[in-house]
């Protein structure tokens, strides 16, 4: 089960977060009221320019000081504080949300093209898989992910949502399967630029996974979004694949329609299966990512997932149910259900 | 020499229901060992020449025959067993290395059968394969490890990668090497047909390529081993794919044997050697004595074939296979056959097949780990060989990281094999393994051709279901999906080699 929801502003007008919960609680019944979150970008223009790392600690200080003499180590920090919370009656806190803004020196990655995205991911790998106690839950420019066990409305008043402004935002109602008290395990994930949202539950997590970790990347969560997140990094940003491609290399068409195609996208087509046989997601999914430029859903080639797509003026809306959308747009000017292996990919104007 | 043993205990013993038996005489017909003659209207028996291949069985028109293995007991003792003492008589009296025929039978666990497959249940739909595509299709060979792309001026990409030339199978089970030669004719083409039936391949073995399976060579892998019989350039260039025989998991480090025999005067011919001539084939290839002389080897055979087919290598598992595997994936082939030691073969030392070398599930899953680590994966496809038995271990294969799967024995039991393991006498009753002109009459290839394209069909269908009942919709999302797998009963050290949970975790 689980719902997903997301909505973007083609010209970076900004929404506060509370039509997002008011979206996202919509769609209770697909959760469990064991884990929400949010992720929302362009909340922290005054540290536009710097890395703002949210971090779960289980044990705020011992955790904290080993994590910040990492940071020390591969950068600098702008400012350290806790993440406002407001204590919620059905929320039970077992770790402290606190953020940084944080600086990566370039020259710790040398030979790199995106060197501190790569210090960064690094961190994030290495404080993740470590035994800190601290679980870095996003790592972005100018984003942060929210994320907790409970009900989305209460999700979102313990951390405020309505105080955040940002222009697109990604949300996810969590139906437990399993660790349901760890707050780090709901969706969204993030890596840096990348957030993911999944309905779904792959059948090629391990593939995946082994698939990704021979590049360098630690999945410590065994949750599906973590992959998915450090594939499309993998895929974009180090792979160079447009997103489009990228999308079609996680979910590829069959062998039969690729047979149909004409010569040139066939070859593209058989190449990126080739390349990327690995990296196919397999079982049922319905994904919404995003990053500063954009929004994307695709679902598995079956479409064993909803996804409804909504638009009104410059808003784009992807979510599991129509319902969510009219919750926050009750005027939607279209609604769409695009067929399998369809993928909807929308922009933020430059 | 004579020895003071006098004769040994019966192997088997052939009886004959005499209230049932109508004296027709088929047994005796049958029979290539000779255990049946005629004295007179009464048939008599000599068991000590049977080798159990069931022929006389399956032709009795009254089921009158019966066949007990080892009739004859011995003091029973745990260490000395009975085919330890048996094996020391038979050296006392030759002096010599014990032949055997086909795979190991050392009695040790099989590690495919403590391996359980997933399927979906609740928070996951199964893949109902009768609704929903589940694609088996499978390429072989060299994969990019990414793609480049360039910019046309009105701004479209247009891809610049070039792949290279893969093999593509309809099914991940191919036909594996077993020669012209060891085997018949008939064996060959009711082979070749079977593959080219079924959309998949076979290998020639290294007994070259007859004239009588030229219509089927675009399904053919024509293999290139240490005696390099047969190898032309036009042999070459006949082949879908070219493939290096290494190695024999069933005899790791040492050649190969074809008795005079069997070497008829078309096997001569095919062969280009002369007829009745023992085949040897050498233990190590004349022109390779270290890894940097296989990528030599690789580019010549390459530059003869102008780059347009994949080239095999074939090794067998033994215990450094991760890094042997490495090192081949290095010289320039496309894919490499990994051959456990229970690989199959028509005669080899006993002590070789039974005690030499590692289980394909262990080499399949070592080799794909260390490709993974060495970022050598997408250059080289994996193919698990040696006891490949059934739809469950071609799907745990793939599952621990092979590409495609090879069988041999599980195609000759398609055929009629009664895994006898006498290949080496020549006299195989079925037809299969001999090249004695009315035993290979025995084998209608039509006939065989076709089980041997029912087993491939009835395997493909089971590992669809199986796929489907796992959720999983296409062959590439299985390969090293060891999530999927669990081990039961399997030790810890084990399981971290498979890198493979327990049952229950
Ligand atoms: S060798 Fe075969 S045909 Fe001959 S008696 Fe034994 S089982 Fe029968
Ligand atoms: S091929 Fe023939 S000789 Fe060899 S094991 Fe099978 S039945 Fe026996």
């Amino acid at each position: 089960m689980c719902g997903i929801f997301g909505v973007m502003d083609k010209r970076r007008q900004m929404m506060d977060g509370s039509g997002i919960r008011d979206a996202l609680s919509m769609m209770n019944e697909r959760g469990s009221g064991e884990g929400a979150g949010y992720v929302a970008y362009g909340i922290y223009p005054d540290y536009q320019d710097c890395y703002a790392l949210h971090i779960f600690f289980d044990r705020a200080c011992e955790s904290r000081a080993a994590v910040e003499a990492m940071l020390e180590q591969w950068g600098t920090i702008e400012c350290g504080e806790a993440i406002p919370t407001y204590d919620q009656p059905n929320l039970k806190a077992n770790c402290a949300p606190w953020r940084y803004f944080f600086r990566p020196d370039a020259s710790l990655a040398p030979g790199s093209a995106s060197p501190e995205k790569d210090v960064i991911a690094n961190l994030v790998m290495q404080i993740n898989a470590g035994t800190t106690g601290a679980e870095v839950v996003s790592s972005g420019k100018n984003v942060g992910v929210f994320k907790a066990s409970g009900w989305p409305e209460d999700v979102a008043n313990y951390y405020r949502i309505e105080d955040y402004e940002g222009y697109i935002w990604l949300a996810h109602n969590r139906y437990a399967t399993s660790c349901p008290e760890q707050w780090e395990r709901p969706d969204p994930f993030n890596l840096h630029d990348w957030s993911v949202v999944e309905n779904g539950k792959t059948t090629t997590y391990g593939a995946n996974r082994r698939y990704v970790e021979s590049f360098g990347y630690t999945c410590s969560t065994g949750t599906d979004s973590e992959v998915i997140a450090y594939l499309i990094d993998l895929l974009t940003r180090k792979h160079g694949l447009a997103i489009d491609l990228a999308i079609r290399a996680l979910a590829p068409p069959y062998w039969d329609e690729i047979d149909r195609m004409p010569e040139a996208e066939q070859k593209l087509n058989r190449a990126l299966r080739f390349a990327y046989g690995s990296a196919t997601m397999n079982g049922p999914f319905t994904v919404v990512a995003a990053n500063p430029d954009m929004m994307v859903g695709f679902t598995d080639r079956g479409k064993l997932r909803p996804m409804v797509v909504g638009e009104c003026g410059d808003r784009l809306y992807i979510a599991s149910e129509e319902t969510a959308i009219r919750a926050m747009e009750p005027c939607v000017e279209s609604i769409v259900r695009p067929a399998a292996g369809e993928p909807v990919i929308g922009r933020v104007a430059p | 020499m004579s020895s003071n043993f006098g004769s040994m205990p019966l192997r088997y013993r052939i009886s004959i229901d005499r209230e049932q038996c109508m004296e027709c005489g088929r047994c005796v017909e049958n029979c290539p060992y000779g255990v049946f003659r005629w004295d007179g209207n009464r048939i008599l028996i000599n068991s000590r020449n049977c080798t159990a291949c069931h022929r006389c069985l399956t032709y009795c028109p009254r089921d009158a025959i019966m066949l007990q293995e080892h009739p004859c007991d011995y003091r029973s003792h745990p260490v000395w067993t009975r085919s330890v003492r048996e094996s020391i008589y038979n050296q006392a009296r030759t002096g010599k290395i014990i032949l055997a025929g086909m795979g190991s039978v050392a009695n040790l666990p099989i590690i495919f059968d403590h391996l359980m497959l997933d399927a979906c249940q609740v928070t996951t739909p199964p893949t109902d394969p009768l609704r929903e595509p589940v694609e088996l299709r499978t390429y072989l060979g060299k994969k990019p490890a990414k793609l480049e792309f360039t910019q046309k001026p009105n701004g479209d990409v247009e891809l610049s990668t070039e792949l290279t030339p893969n093999l593509m199978l309809e099914t991940p089970i191919m036909l594996g090497h077993m020669s012209y030669g060891a085997l018949s004719l008939n064996a060959h083409v009711a082979m070749a047909r079977a593959a080219k039936e079924t959309g998949t391949y076979m290998g020639t073995g290294e007994g070259g390529l007859h004239p009588g399976l030229y219509p089927y060579q675009d399904r053919m892998i024509v293999q290139v081993a240490s005696g390099r019989f047969g190898v032309n350039v036009d042999y070459l260039e006949r082949g879908a794919a070219i493939e290096l025989k290494l190695g024999q998991g069933a005899k790791p480090g040492i050649g190969g044997h074809l008795p005079g025999e069997k070497v008829s005067a078309d096997v001569s011919r095919t062969r280009m050697i002369p007829q009745g001539s023992d085949a040897i084939s050498p233990a190590p290839h004349h022109d390779i004595y270290g890894i940097e002389d296989l990528p030599q080897l690789v580019n010549s055979i390459k530059e003869a074939t102008e780059y347009k087919k994949p080239i095999f290598a074939k090794i067998a598992a033994v215990n450094n296979n991760a890094e042997n595997v490495a090192a081949v994936a290095r010289s320039g082939v496309d894919a490499i056959a990994i051959d456990g030691f229970r690989g199959g073969t028509g005669a080899a030392p006993r002590v070789f097949r039974d005690h030499v070398g590692i289980p394909i599930e262990v080499a399949i899953s070592t080799a794909d780990q260390e490709l993974r680590k060495q970022g050598l994966r997408n250059e080289v496809s994996i193919i698990a060989c040696g006891s490949i038995r059934e739809s469950t271990d071609v799907i745990k294969a793939i599952a621990l990281g092979a590409d495609a799967v090879y069988i041999g024995t599980a195609a000759l039991i398609a055929m009629g094999c009664r895994v006898c393991g006498n290949c080496y006498q020549g006299l195989c009753s079925w037809g299969i393994a001999t090249q004695r002109p009315d035993l290979v009459a025995r084998l209608d290839p039509d006939v065989a051709s076709k089980q041997i394209a029912n087993l491939i069909h009835a395997w493909t269908l089971e590992i669809t279901e199986l796929m489907g009942a796992a959720g999983i919709n296409s062959i590439e999302s299985l390969r090293g999906n060891r999530d999927r797998l669990r081990g039961y009963m399997l030790d810890e050290g084990l399981l971290e080699i498979l890198d493979v949970k327990s049952v229950g975790a």
